[in-house]
């Protein structure tokens, strides 16, 4: 057995998106992780961002480290070209990827333990680049595939499963890549997917680094009383900013809202990220203000999510290199090679 | 007194202090006497520093064409008092001290048996300029005016390299010609500019060679050759390898009518990042290279092993150094072919190229470019400092214009829709090389998980031993198909029947051409093979097995070739010699014909290990 394969039986009934595909098109095998796990969650919520936008499967790339995150991308997007890396490396790899073709969809999924740890130099430099893609941290605050040590994320004083208190500051990945000059920052919960499944269709909308922290529960190691990865901890202390609705272009205000409550972001591809403030005062285009709204209330204990910042109209690392428009991977010998004869003049020039 | 007398063949050597503006002005020489028709081979000898320390320049004048170090100093331009001690030792005994006489030296600070040249060259610069800056870029020129009156060089010649530099610049093209013949006038004036016995005569030995860097070359043979994607991360001696990519690909990849560039460059946050992101691009399709040295290798090596593993074309171009660790990173070495050819974990191999001069470096990275793709693992382009940091003369470059990249096994969209079979991992015909497709071919079909993990023929994760073994032996299938795709070795044998055979590669080449050349003539036959690839290929081992003794001459102390050799080719390893040559300076033919003559003349075998003179 290599691994268990779905049925391959579609229900005559199931719903086709505009480009034909049903939900099970965007599916993979069935997944080897925990019952109850939270990346499941976020596969899921992953598949159903890429059936609602009509995404043709198999112009995504999905790209990701070590670890139980890294292994989800074989559960999603089967029609995919996936590339399972090596620790902590995924945002080179994927950024090699991207240069070579700037047309395909590039998604980056790693977790905390391979972004925060070994990989944290190659997460940051994947945010300072601007490389176009969807960089989604599967976050659960440990080391689930070698049982259960703290990972990097871990907030100080949280308590391991058999009782060990983590005394290292955590690393914040939303406020670095605040700080390193992501284009979309936002951070949920793998447990709401109202909230999460709008945020990665936006992420992929985004034409530029989109970075989305996703706290997901590990329900064998980090579930229990003393764990601030816990799903009755985040529930408790989750402070969203906002909820978003995400249009691939923009649509009537149907429903009425609070004067002051709603906001519409437009991206440079047409869609519009409708967003229902949650924090009146709260100003998703604000970086510096966003990075003091987190650090306070961070401090509170309380887990900031939503779409936390976005620049509408973001450069990335294709307009910094000036490529052309065709992907570099199709251009041949009448694109590139300068031929013998100016050979000739480069050797006239060296005598 | 002795007195060293020779036209066209004798070594002069510029001490000189690094950041002072040397650099142009001595290769200005050199380059002169090129145009007199007559070979030279510079090198900079220099420290890792940007300003300050002393650097060197030495320049084998070679009526014969021996471009390897010869060793020795026959004239020392001293113009550095923080090494005057140690230049003032190196002339050969009979040799020439040219020195800056502005200020008096005591006599004790001389030798008796070296003819000295004094020329106060600062007094003169002094006199005639008055800007600092003037000053220090004119001394230099100065310089070599009074050098082209000592060594009877073509002034002309001179005159029209300062001209084709400043072309256009007409404002610094007539101060330096004023320079060059204050210099000259002065020397002609008041040396005894006859009785300096070290001649350069006009003659016709350059033809139509070229003088270039290795690492230019192999900047031009990644452009030739297609890369799109160059990812690296600044180390000496290798980045001038991406910087002069930049430079040929701002000429030769921008499309004339929008201004976009058909190439992307990444200087990366660290080696790790830099392979990574080629194998990514390379796993997508496009031709993808990096340039490092060996400390890069090691950051490197985990991605090396998911590259073989997961079959991924990627280029790596190591100019070596000095190992290990640091090591001596402004020094050559040959050091770096076990950390390159078995790099990584676990059972995993790599076909290496070993390329002689920049010529091959041209040539070699454009083939590892298609050699990456066909055999879908790393290439390795092994060169050096010696090679990569210093001009020297080659045969023109060339390119055939009906060549076309060799791609290798990609399957199109078109195939996958006929339904043709597509596993990532599965032999169709043979040779070990499985068809890949490039992400996004086909809506259906094509698609496969790349992962460093053991998988089947169909990409499918799998720990089972029988389809482990299935593919590692797969992967050794596809090793054999290299051994034939590799640059072939290159045989010169000896006039008459040799019982002695030398293998040798890279930059050991022009050194060893010289060897032969005297050991034929001391009447000591020995059949030479070049190899320039590796696995190696089955003529390798015939060559061993048809001579009583092979030499094996390396720029290393562990002769890393030779271990290759007896690993991959189960040889006697009493039958291979080592000859070591590691002190981080280029391999002398005199050392070479030292130790090869000495073993020949000996019976018994205990490896050789010194250090050059």
């Amino acid at each position: 057995m290599t691994y268990l394969a779905k049925p391959k039986l579609h229900h005559p009934t199931l719903a086709k998106n505009k480009r034909g595909f049903t939900r099970r098109d965007y599916e993979g095998p069935v997944s080897t992780l925990c019952a109850g796990c939270g990346h499941d969650s976020i596969s899921a919520a992953i598949i159903q961002a890429a059936f609602n936008l009509d995404i043709e499967p198999h112009r995504v790339a999905k790209l990701s480290g070590i670890g139980c995150s890294s292994k989800t991308p074989t559960y999603f997007l089967g029609q995919s070209h996936g590339f399972n890396t090596v620790h902590g490396r995924m945002p080179s790899v994927l950024t090699g990827a991207n240069l070579a073709n700037r047309d395909l969809i590039y998604m980056g999924v790693s977790g905390d333990g391979d972004s925060a740890s070994i990989g944290l130099g190659q997460f940051a430099h994947a945010m300072r680049r601007g490389v176009n893609m969807v960089y989604i941290v599967m976050n659960n605050g440990v080391y689930g595939l070698t049982k259960g040590q703290f990972s990097a994320t871990a907030d100080k004083g949280s308590k391991a499963k058999k009782g060990a208190i983590n005394n290292d500051s955590p690393v914040d990945m939303v406020g670095l890549a605040l700080q390193l000059g992501a284009t979309f920052v936002a951070r949920s919960f793998s447990g709401d997917k109202a909230q999460l499944v709008p945020l990665i269709e936006a992420a992929i909308a985004h034409q530029g680094a989109a970075f989305i922290d996703v706290v997901s529960p590990c329900v064998a190691f980090n579930n229990h009383p003393g764990s601030t990865k816990s799903y009755d901890y985040v529930r408790e202390h989750n402070e969203a900013v906002n909820r978003i609705d995400f249009m691939p272009h923009r649509e009537e205000i149907t429903t009425e809202y609070e004067p002051g409550t709603v906001q519409e972001v437009v991206q440079h591809d047409g869609s519009v990220l409708r967003l229902r403030k949650l924090h009146t005062d709260y100003d998703p285009n604000n970086r510096i203000a966003a990075m003091n709204f987190l650090q306070e209330h961070q401090a509170r204990g309380e887990v900031v999510t939503g779409l936390l910042y976005v620049d509408p109209d973001p450069e990335d690392l294709h307009i910094y290199a000036n490529t052309v428009p065709v992907p570099l991977n199709a251009l041949g010998e009448r694109e590139l090679c300068p031929r013998a004869a100016a050979l000739e003049k480069i050797n006239a020039s060296l005598r | 007194m002795k007195k060293i007398s020779a036209v066209n063949d004798f070594v002069v050597k510029f001490a000189n202090v690094n950041g002072s503006g040397s650099a142009s002005a001595n290769e200005m020489f050199a380059r002169s006497i090129l145009r007199m028709g007559v070979p030279v081979s510079p090198r900079n000898i220099f420290p890792s520093n940007i300003q300050g320390l002393p650097t060197w320049y030495e320049i084998r004048v070679t009526e014969k064409g021996y471009l390897g170090r010869r060793g020795g100093c026959d004239m020392m331009v001293a113009m550095n008092p923080q090494t005057w001690d140690s230049d003032v030792k190196e002339i050969e005994p009979g040799g020439y001290l040219f020195y800056d006489s502005t200020r008096p030296i005591p006599r004790s600070k001389f030798r008796d048996d070296i003819h000295v040249i004094g020329m106060p060259l600062t007094q003169i610069t002094n006199e005639t300029y008055t800007d600092v800056r003037q000053r220090t870029l004119f001394k230099n020129i100065i310089c070599v005016g009074g050098l082209s009156a000592l060594f009877d060089m073509d002034v002309q010649e001179i005159e029209r390299l300062i001209g084709e530099q400043y072309r256009g610049k007409e404002a610094l093209l007539k101060p330096n010609i004023q320079a060059l013949h204050l210099g000259r006038d002065y020397a002609l004036a008041n040396l005894d500019c006859p009785g300096m016995g070290l001649k350069v005569r006009r003659a016709d030995n350059v033809g139509d060679r070229i003088f270039l860097e290795g690492n230019n070359a192999a900047a031009l043979g990644a452009v030739y050759g297609g890369a799109t994607v160059c990812a690296w991360y600044p180390i000496t001696p290798s980045s001038s390898v991406a910087e002069a990519f930049q430079k040929h690909c701002s000429k030769f990849r921008v499309d004339p009518e929008t201004g976009k560039n058909r190439y992307a460059i990444v200087q990366a946050e660290d080696e790790l990042a830099s392979i990574g992101m080629v194998i990514g691009a390379g796993w997508n399709g496009a031709r993808a290279f990096t340039a490092t040295s060996g400390p890069g290798i090691s950051l490197m090596t985990e991605f090396i092993g998911l590259a073989y593993f997961a079959e991924i074309p990627a280029t790596i171009v190591n100019v070596q150094r000095g190992g290990p660790s640091t090591g001596m990173p402004t020094r050559t070495q040959q050091a770096d072919l076990l950390s390159c050819a078995y790099a990584s974990n676990g059972d995993t191999k790599h076909p290496l190229l070993f390329p002689e001069d920049p010529r091959e470096c041209f040539e070699f990275v454009a083939e590892a470019l298609d050699l990456a793709d066909r055999l879908q693992t790393p290439i390795f382009v092994m060169t050096d400092l010696d090679i990569g940091m210093n001009q020297r003369l080659c045969r023109p470059l060339t390119w055939d214009d009906s060549r076309t990249y060799d791609r290798g096994k990609v399957m199109t969209a078109a195939e996958l829709e006929a339904g043709r079979d597509f596993g990532r991992y599965l032999d169709v015909d043979g040779d070990g090389i499985p068809f890949r497709t490039y992400p996004g071919t086909h809506p259906k079909r094509g698609a496969f998980f790349t992962r460093g993990t053991t998988k089947d023929r169909y990409a499918r994760y799998s720990e089972e031993g029988p389809v482990y073994v299935d593919n590692m032996e797969r992967l050794e299938r596809k090793w054999e198909t290299a051994k034939d795709l590799v640059p072939r070795p290159v045989v010169r044998r000896a006039p008459r029947a040799a019982k002695f055979g030398v293998i040798y590669f890279g930059s050991t080449s022009p050194a060893m051409d010289e060897a032969l050349d005297a050991l034929d003539a001391q009447g000591k036959p020995i059949d030479a093979m070049r190899v320039r690839g590796f696995p190696f290929h089955a003529s390798v081992m015939e060559f061993v097995d048809s001579h009583e003794q092979v030499f094996v001459v390396e720029q290393n102390r562990d002769g890393q070739l030779r271990s290759m050799l007896i690993n991959e080719g189960n040889l006697d390893s009493a039958r291979v010699i080592p000859v070591l040559h590691y002190d981080g300076t280029p391999i002398t033919a005199r050392f070479i014909i030292a130790a090869i003559a000495d073993r020949m003349a000996r019976s018994n075998v205990t490896p050789i290990k010194k250090v050059a003179q």
